[in-house]
């Protein structure tokens, strides 16, 4: 190859872990507005098929990339109207949703197997991409990469700076505080969902356009939960999301490597790594932090607007 | 309409539903158990096209039915039972994992023929059958020793089963014959599906100088990273030139519609017996795809030949001598390996790198 | 304009009407499904949720099915009224059985009335440990239970494979990834003489029952619901938040064990690479839809079993694909939890009074 073995390594990580920062920022956004989606899984898989059916149909990728934001947000409108309207629980409605989505792509995406979606070419940045090393790691790659950090850094601006995000951050610390200051929190979460879902339809479409890319039922594999479980990770902070991503993603990618070096472990020892290395790093970083890494108040706790 | 009546409408639907008969039908019915969903594109998607080879057939004197990803747990049980009630007169049960599924079912219906895939148990309604599959890895090992140019081949493997070491020692072995040099590098994903992760180790293995991939895994993931890199690769269960028009040299396909037309011809005409059939180039049930463009004509020549031999019974993808990987003497020179020990392979040969996981 | 108020009295037959609606709603959506197929509803609707409950085969796989998601369905129930959440119930199973597993094959041709109570045990134990791990790193390094437990659900995932894939191996097995057939002392007695409906339910209905003990009349069920509702109403009280995450995960996962054993023991019948259809993500779903009662976790559990016996009656009579099966049970279960809605509101049409 033209490049070191480790330059390859770190762009493998980066491409592995990107669907899981999209879905993570999906997650996230909901969860600081107080809403616990369990469905990013079915939100994931039906973005998938929606960018890789726009992407076959010859569409350029940016308009795949909406149209797998709009399949993920037209999902989550059931659950944020079961969970928001209907008052139902969320965390049932979250699982009801993955399989609902599982289903509905597998049915409607039967029609796409064995079709392959053209290459998505990438944007190398100039300047930066002749850096050694790291150049060709962070700076040639496709454009969806560079806007999931730009998204991580977007929603930091937006829950740390704006004032709209400190209402939202409101929503989900004490919703019955933001209602009586006059908020609409039944609004405000119903944002919060259809921006996650679009997120987490943006990371399963980076699966069948860029990282595998085709699309088959039951693809995503259980992506989705990862996603939500580097939340947690990330103590719910967006660029946390990141730093768990791609910890979790280069930990799987570094063990697939080790293998062909020729580590003599069980592979399913070495699968269990990227969990393992997880539960250890929350661990540390839990036990150093005490207190500021807990959950957004109203997480998961049904709104009634009472009259 | 107001409420009433269509609510009313719907309890009478119920009512009705809980007394109205299934109709009977006289026809032969096969049953078919898949691990998979249909649209697997691989294992499953071979499988159903063997059962829609059985209807064409047949037409008329038969009835298919299918259940599609039934997981080789618990469910197992549950849905070859269902179909034996439902009067299925022989049912294929298509994955490993539902061997003693298939054979406690078998005892309670003992007048319906189960036909179980790649297992090893039999009764006297349960018959077995596979793919020698490695006999289609022998030629596969074959192009892949001659076309490498880095003398790296990358194997994506699923899990530690003897179908896949099988599979690894077939091609080292063919590949090592036509180029001493070949070096197999071999990953395992710990998993039979996830394209991602699938994927990320057909990278892994190009990133480390692989310029040939080969995978027992389910997905045509690999095959597509192989089209964007520029690399070669061999189609799995299916022919996967679709993913990858430039880089599929070929692929083994499970043809499994001889075996299952023969056999529901045998349950037809009263004739099916339990049997033991492990199927390869001579009975049809493995096949290769057409050639890519790549392959240059003395390739395609040299793998001809060698299947040509397979099939008449010349050659033998195992032929002594060969070593296990610890250095062991396993087959002496001229010697061929024996039934049992492939059904249970569990060592690489030698010249093979890494551990068995 | 429609609104929602809420009800000045709740009566017991406003949950029953909820269902009943969710019911009429899955079955008019369905109908109209199978009338655009081509399909008369009536026939098809028989075949796919009666049928399969016409025979005594029928109802013992539906409680065989049920079995697992009761079970679990009880002890998740306990542990998310003390606001626990427990994710990772999938791995305890597996831990469960795969301990479990272990125990049997361990005195494998070995008779004796004391081997079933100890393979039992064994599961029991290891689902125990696998729920342990959570609580300790959450009561001692405040690490995340829903991301511990879920995390370790793919370990134990793993780890059923290793052990399968090696030291388990049934030895005359060809190196197939399976274990031996556990012998008689070491498997569940069946409760029909058709079906695979074992003993495993009557243990489910009793956890039910006990759950529902604990919940009313223990102190522990009380302090434990406390804690879940309000952080400083249970320090006020005097409760400990750690105590309380000890009991719901070792509850939850020497439950969730435990109903991996008997899964292995009553079902499958030995060790298998997958020994559980999602059966701890699926108790979830049960236990929400019981709305976390430890005795309407019984019905709900079975409608859920139910919802996955029709699915394949579906595919096998009218050759819908799986999928379509899927759609429905996500349908099923938002019509379910939409309709909750009417248990304590009610909806008026027309204006605001």
């Amino acid at each position: 190859m033209e490049y070191g073995l480790f330059t390859s390594i770190i762009h493998a990580i980066v491409i592995a872990s990107t669907p899981l920062v999209f879905a993570g920022l999906g997650a996230l956004i909901q969860e600081r507005a107080g809403v616990l989606n369990l469905g990013i899984e079915g939100l994931m898989i039906v973005g998938a098929l929606a960018g890789f059916a726009s992407a076959l149909a010859g569409y350029p990728l940016i308009v795949s990339v909406f149209v797998a934001a709009f399949a993920g947000s037209a999902l989550a409108s059931i659950f944020a109207l079961l969970v928001l309207r209907l008052y139902a629980n969320p965390v049932a409605t979250g699982l009801a949703l993955t399989l609902f989505g599982l289903g509905l792509s597998a049915l409607a995406g039967s029609q796409y197997v064995g079709q392959a979606a053209p290459q998505v070419a990438e944007w190398i940045i100039p300047g930066l991409n002749h850096i050694p090393v790291i150049g060709r790691a962070f700076f040639s790659h496709d454009p969806l990469v560079y806007l999931s950090i730009v998204m991580a850094g977007t929603m930091w601006w937006f829950l740390t700076k704006s004032r709209a995000g400190l209402i939202l951050r409101a929503v989900g610390e004490n919703h019955s505080s933001a209602h009586s200051l006059g908020f609409s929190v039944i609004g405000i979460r119903f944002l919060a969902i259809l921006t996650g879902g679009a997120l987490a339809g943006i990371g399963g479409a980076y699966l069948t356009l860029v990282q595998t890319p085709l699309f088959v039922e039951g693809m995503t594999a259980g992506r989705g939960w990862i996603a939500l479980a580097l939340v947690v990770f990330a103590s719910w902070r967006p660029f946390r999301v990141i730093a768990g991503a791609y910890l979790f993603g280069g930990v799987s990618i570094v063990q697939l490597h080790g293998q062909a070096l020729g580590i003599s472990i069980a592979a399913q020892w070495l699968s269990m790594l990227p969990y393992l290395v997880t539960i250890c790093a929350l661990v540390i970083i839990a036990s150093r932090v005490k207190g500021e890494n807990s959950a957004p108040g109203s997480l998961g706790i049904t709104f009634k607007e009472s009259k | 309409m107001n409420i009433n009546k269509i609510i009313c409408r719907f309890v009478g639907l119920c009512l009705t539903a809980l007394i109205a008969l299934p109709a009977v039908a006289d026809k032969t019915k096969v049953g078919f158990v898949y691990v998979g969903p249909v649209a697997d594109a691989g294992w499953t998607y071979e499988h159903d096209q063997g059962r829609l080879a059985v209807e064409k057939k047949y037409g008329d004197k038969v009835e298919t039915v299918f259940v599609e990803s039934v997981s080789e747990g618990p469910d197992a049980e549950r849905v070859i039972a269902q179909m034996a009630a439902d009067g299925a007169n022989v049912v294929f049960t298509t994955s490993f994992g539902y061997m003693n599924p298939t054979l406690k079912v078998a005892k309670q219906f003992p007048n319906v023929k189960f036909e179980h895939a790649t297992g090893y148990k039999r009764a006297d309604n349960v018959a077995t059958y596979s793919s020698r599959f490695y006999e289609g890895r022998h030629v596969l090992g074959l192009i892949a020793g001659k076309m490498t140019k880095t003398n790296t081949i990358g194997y994506i493997a699923s899990f530690p089963i003897p179908e896949v070491v099988r599979g690894i020692n077939a091609a080292y072995l063919a590949a090592k014959s036509v180029n001493p040099a070949v070096k197999f590098k071999v990953i395992w994903v710990s998993t039979w599906f996830d394209p991602g992760k699938e994927a990320d180790a057909a990278k892994a293995l190009i990133d480390q100088g692989a310029d040939i991939l080969m995978q027992h895994t389910d997905s045509a993931a690999p095959m597509k990273i192989a089209e964007e890199r520029g690399i070669y690769a061999f189609g799995q269960a299916s022919d996967q030139a679709a993913y990858g028009p430039n880089a599929q040299l070929t692929a083994i396909i499970d043809d499994w519609a001889p075996y299952y037309v023969r056999r529901v011809g045998d349950v037809i005409n009263g004739s099916w017996a339990s049997t033991d059939t492990w199927g390869g180039f001579d009975t049809g049930m493995v096949a290769l795809a057409p050639y890519g463009k790549a392959v240059p004509a003395e390739v395609k020549k040299m793998a001809d030949e060698a299947r040509k031999a397979i099939t008449e019974g010349r050659l033998h993808a195992f032929t002594g001598p060969v070593n296990k990987q610890d250095g062991t003497p396993w087959l002496k020179a001229g010697e061929t390996a024996d039934d049992g020990t492939l059904l249970g392979m569990n060592f690489y040969v030698e010249g093979i790198e890494g551990s068995l996981p | 304009m429609i609104f929602v108020e809420a009800r000045a009295v709740t009566r017991w037959y406003h949950e029953w009407i909820a269902v009943l609606i969710a019911l009429l709603l899955t079955v008019a959506t369905a109908s109209a499904l199978l009338a655009s197929l081509g399909l008369d509803p009536v026939s098809s609707l028989h075949r796919i949720f009666i049928r399969p409950l016409t025979s005594v085969y029928g109802v013992s796989e539906l409680l065989a099915k049920a079995t697992p998601l009761i079970t679990i369905g009880v002890a998740l129930a306990l542990g998310f009224r003390a606001g626990v959440w427990n994710i990772g119930a999938e791995g305890q199973l597996v831990m469960g059985g795969l301990c479990g597993g272990a125990v049997a094959l361990a005195f494998w041709g070995i008779d004796g009335f004391w081997v079933m109570p100890l393979v039992l045990l064994g599961g029991t134990l290891g689902g125990l440990v696998w729920g342990a791990i959570p609580a300790f790193l959450k009561v001692r390094f405040n690490a995340n239970e829903i991301l511990v437990s879920l995390m370790l659900t793919y370990v134990a995932i793993l780890l059923l494979s290793v052990m399968v894939h090696g030291p388990l191996r049934d030895p005359e097995g060809f190196n197939f990834p399976e274990s031996r057939l556990f012998h008689d002392a070491a498997t569940l007695p069946k409760l029909f003489s058709a079906g695979r409906g074992h003993i495993g339910f009557i243990f489910a209905i009793l956890f039910a029952v006990l759950g529902t003990w604990v919940v009313k009349y223990w102190h522990l069920g009380f302090e434990m619901r406390v804690t879940g509702l309000s952080t400083s109403a249970a320090r006020f009280a005097g409760y400990s938040r750690d105590r309380t995450v000890w009991m719901a995960l070792l509850i939850g996962g020497a439950v969730s064990g435990f109903a991996g054993v008997v899964e292995v023991t009553g079902n499958i019948g030995q060790l298998v690479p997958n020994i559980s259809p999602s059966y701890g993500f699926t108790a979830i779903i049960v236990a929400f839809l019981a709305r976390l009662h430890p005795l309407a976790v019984i019905p709900a559990g079975l409608l859920v079993a139910l919802s996955y016996l029709a699915g394949e009656a579906a595919q096998l009579s009218l050759g819908v694909p799986a999928a379509t099966t899927q759609v429905f049970q996500g349908l099923l279960l938002f019509f379910l939890l939409g309709t909750s809605l009417l248990v304590n509101y009610r909806i008026r049409l027309g204006r605001v009074v």
